[in-house]
């Protein structure tokens, strides 16, 4: 298949391996902060093609996992109501919420409604006027504008009956947060489709300040090994830096367009994160202007606060801090089909990916 | 086990053979291994018994639609076990008001199938709900088949070692494909069509012109991975599948790339796996190759000793990892 084969292609890949093996004499671990990564990397065996020098830890980018566990609360508490429809992405309807999940609640008769776009969502609304859609709005850069411009398209055509219950979310706070608390890292594979819209830019801090390299990287096996290899150089040369691996779709920049349409319709707040609690201007909720699709204030809910499963170390986990075969939970009660913490739910998810290709054993 | 029946529980992996396990098998007693057919023995006759619902939807689909699925589901139970499919019974549950142009539509397309396959549909039952009740119509097949003792070891694999080779008929993944486009109105650049087929045909060829067959699966819901872990709980050693051997067609593999589906774990209706003994797996591709059912097999692995009963695949890209069962039905990625 055109723009993937090349980059699955064999003989490229394990002359990449040989390169990263010849040049890594020295211990490296990097963090994936992109939940897309952390799955491509186990799916395609990539650690059985790095040395043993080179550690890959998981960061919080898998947008299911560091959704905090009021915002699903709050999405069951909706999916009771008699006159709502809950539109959402997939992985979002196994999270477990506080004594039920919206899988459930379908079981149970809740109108949820898997959709693979803001838009279609929006269709939703149209065919249904006499019913309030909600739309759980979740994930980084990359969904938010998105849904910004769904949220753009049903103010234009007068829709009354679609709301939005946003956890969107941005990435570099995040990773200040990781920095900041002292986990060991020697470079960032810095997400690909994150930047395609933020451009590289956005991350220069973190080589600037902090001294850790970044290289915003592909999803396929070339892209990442390639873009090991050149952290791998950084470090080498002590010279961290902003490099663009994924350069067929990445730009310094980014796309101003996306960019324009976010920052008209959302605006930067303080937002939780499982595993790490509030971090400041991390969170996108919607600007004055189109507060009328805000679910939260347009049907306001209330929900009971619910601490987590004291045993589980997702929070742990997604700041890098341990991994999953450390938590008392993983596998044993903690399984894929009754997950107790997020990590466990999407694809994307570390302790999912840690069990489905069972790491460590 | 959560405290619902949810739509996990039917995806066919690991969650459905629980509840089959903690549900099912304890209160009435049955034996494991669990096959897709019972082995029944009376009076030195030894049947193939074997039941399946069909619930698809939309009931017609590129390939065929639920009539023929029901009868090939059932043959195809029924053929791997290592049986000649002879009789079928054929249940109907329909909705109120379903056209009856669509029923005899179904009806022409399972008579069709049955003579293709030369079996019988010798009995059956039709019930009415009201609407709302079912979604438009639900067929259960059961049927029964005459399997030779010599034949007997395949259904439970007893006979498989580790070097025995796995093939594969053609490429993976066209049934669901072709139904989800079909349920979600997409368009493909090129058609994906089901490979929603009677299979009995084929297998006899290959059991009557080889002699080391030593399993044979067809690879329906939850995919070929569930097949093949299901194979090395029974077997108690390890597969390992090469996945640039196993064929998927390019549409297919497109679509799975946008959906973050694994091909692997796509449901068929027109696939069987083989084990095979090493000194025989060229001769049982090439009685396969030379059938159009099988004209695209493919050796994809082997049985090996690897101490764990795992399945391990060696990727595309020359890295290895477990290939492990789905636990429940594939749900699209956010991003």
């Amino acid at each position: 298949m055109k723009h993937i084969d090349e980059y699955r292609d064999k003989v490229l890949v394990l002359k990449l391996s040989g390169l990263i093996k010849r040049a890594a004499d020295l211990s490296y671990t990097f963090m994936e902060v992109c939940g897309g990564h952390t799955a491509a990397i186990h799916r395609f065996g990539i650690p059985s093609l790095l040395p043993e020098n080179i550690k890959l830890i998981s960061g919080p980018g898998c947008p299911v996992c560091v959704t905090d566990n009021s915002f699903i609360d709050k999405a069951i508490a909706y999916a009771k109501m008699n006159d709502v429809i809950i539109t959402t992405f997939g992985d979002l309807i196994r999270v477990p919420g506080t004594g039920s999940s919206l899988e459930k609640e379908k079981a149970m008769g809740g109108d949820i409604r898997i959709v693979f776009s803001g838009p279609e969502a929006l269709d939703i609304a149209k065919a249904n006027r006499d019913k309030k859609i909600i739309f759980l709005g979740i994930g980084f850069e990359t969904t938010a504008p998105g849904i910004a411009v769904t949220i753009k398209e049903a103010d234009k055509d007068g829709v009354k009956n679609f709301y939005l219950l946003s956890a969107h979310k941005v990435m570099p706070p995040a990773m200040e947060v990781i920095i900041k608390e002292g986990v060991e890292l020697n470079g960032f594979i810095c997400p690909g489709h994150v930047a395609a819209i933020t451009g590289a830019a956005a991350f220069s801090f973190i080589p600037r300040n902090y001294k850790i390299g970044c290289v915003i990287t592909g999803f396929e096996p070339v892209d990442m090994l390639q873009a090991i290899y050149m952290l791998v150089n950084q470090v080498n040369r002590s010279s961290p830096d902003i490099e663009i691996q994924y350069s067929r779709a990445v730009t310094k920049q980014g796309n101003i367009i996306a960019q324009k349409h976010m920052n008209d319709v959302f605006i930067l707040s303080d937002d939780n994160w499982r595993g790490f609690g509030k971090i400041a201007l991390s969170g996108l909720r919607l600007r004055e202007e189109y507060e009328k699709f805000d679910a939260e204030k347009a049907i306001p809910v209330k929900i009971k606060e619910k601490k987590d499963n004291e045993l589980c170390i997702c929070g742990n986990i997604l700041r890098g801090i341990r991994i999953p075969t450390d938590c008392t939970l993983f596998a044993t009660t903690c399984i894929p089909e009754n997950p107790i913490g997020a990590c466990m739910v999407s694809d994307e998810g570390t302790c999912k990916t840690f069990y489905k290709y069972r790491i460590n054993e | 086990m959560s405290e619902y029946v949810s739509l996990n529980h039917g995806s066919g992996g690991s969650l459905t053979g629980k509840l089959i396990r903690n549900v099912f098998v304890k209160r009435f007693g049955l034996a494991e291994p669990l096959t897709d057919s019972a082995i029944l023995k009376e009076k030195g006759v030894i049947l193939s018994f074997t039941t399946d619902s069909y619930v698809v939807d939309p009931i017609f689909f590129p390939g065929g639609d639920i009539g023929k699925l029901a009868v090939c589901g059932t043959v195809n139970d029924l053929a791997v076990s290592g049986a000649v499919p002879v009789f079928i019974s054929a249940s109907f549950i329909i909705e109120e008001g379903f056209p009856f142009h669509d029923l005899e539509l179904i009806a022409d397309s399972m008579a069709e199938e049955a003579k293709n396959s030369g079996v019988r549909i010798v009995t059956g039952d039709t019930k009415v709900v009201e609407q709302g009740k079912c979604d438009k119509i639900f067929i259960t097949t059961s049927g029964i088949g005459i399997l030779r003792p010599d034949f007997e070891h395949i259904s439970t694999a007893k006979n498989v070692k580790p070097g025995d080779k796995l093939i594969i008929n053609g490429a993976v993944g066209n049934h669901a494909i072709a139904v989800l486009g079909a349920r979600n109105k997409l368009t493909f650049n090129s058609p994906v069509v089901s490979d929603c087929a009677s299979l009995n045909h084929l297998i006899r060829k290959v059991l009557e012109e080889c002699e080391k067959i030593h399993f044979m699966r067809d690879i329906t819901r939850g995919g070929l991975a569930t097949v093949l872990n299901e194979l090395t709980g029974i077997i108690l050693s390890g597969i390992e599948i090469n996945e640039s051997c196993v064929p998927v067609e390019e549409p297919v593999k497109g679509l799975c790339e946008i959906l973050g589906f694994n091909p692997l774990f796509l449901a068929n209706e027109g696939k069987v796996l083989f084990v095979v003994g090493n000194e025989e797996h060229k001769k049982v591709l090439d009685v396969l190759r030379s059938h159009p059912l099988g004209k695209y097999s493919e050796v994809i692995g082997e049985i090996v000793e690897n101490g764990s009963n795992l399945v391990t695949l060696n990727t595309s890209i020359g890295g290895r990892r477990i290939l492990d069962m789905p636990s429940g039905i594939q749900l699209p990625r956010i991003c």
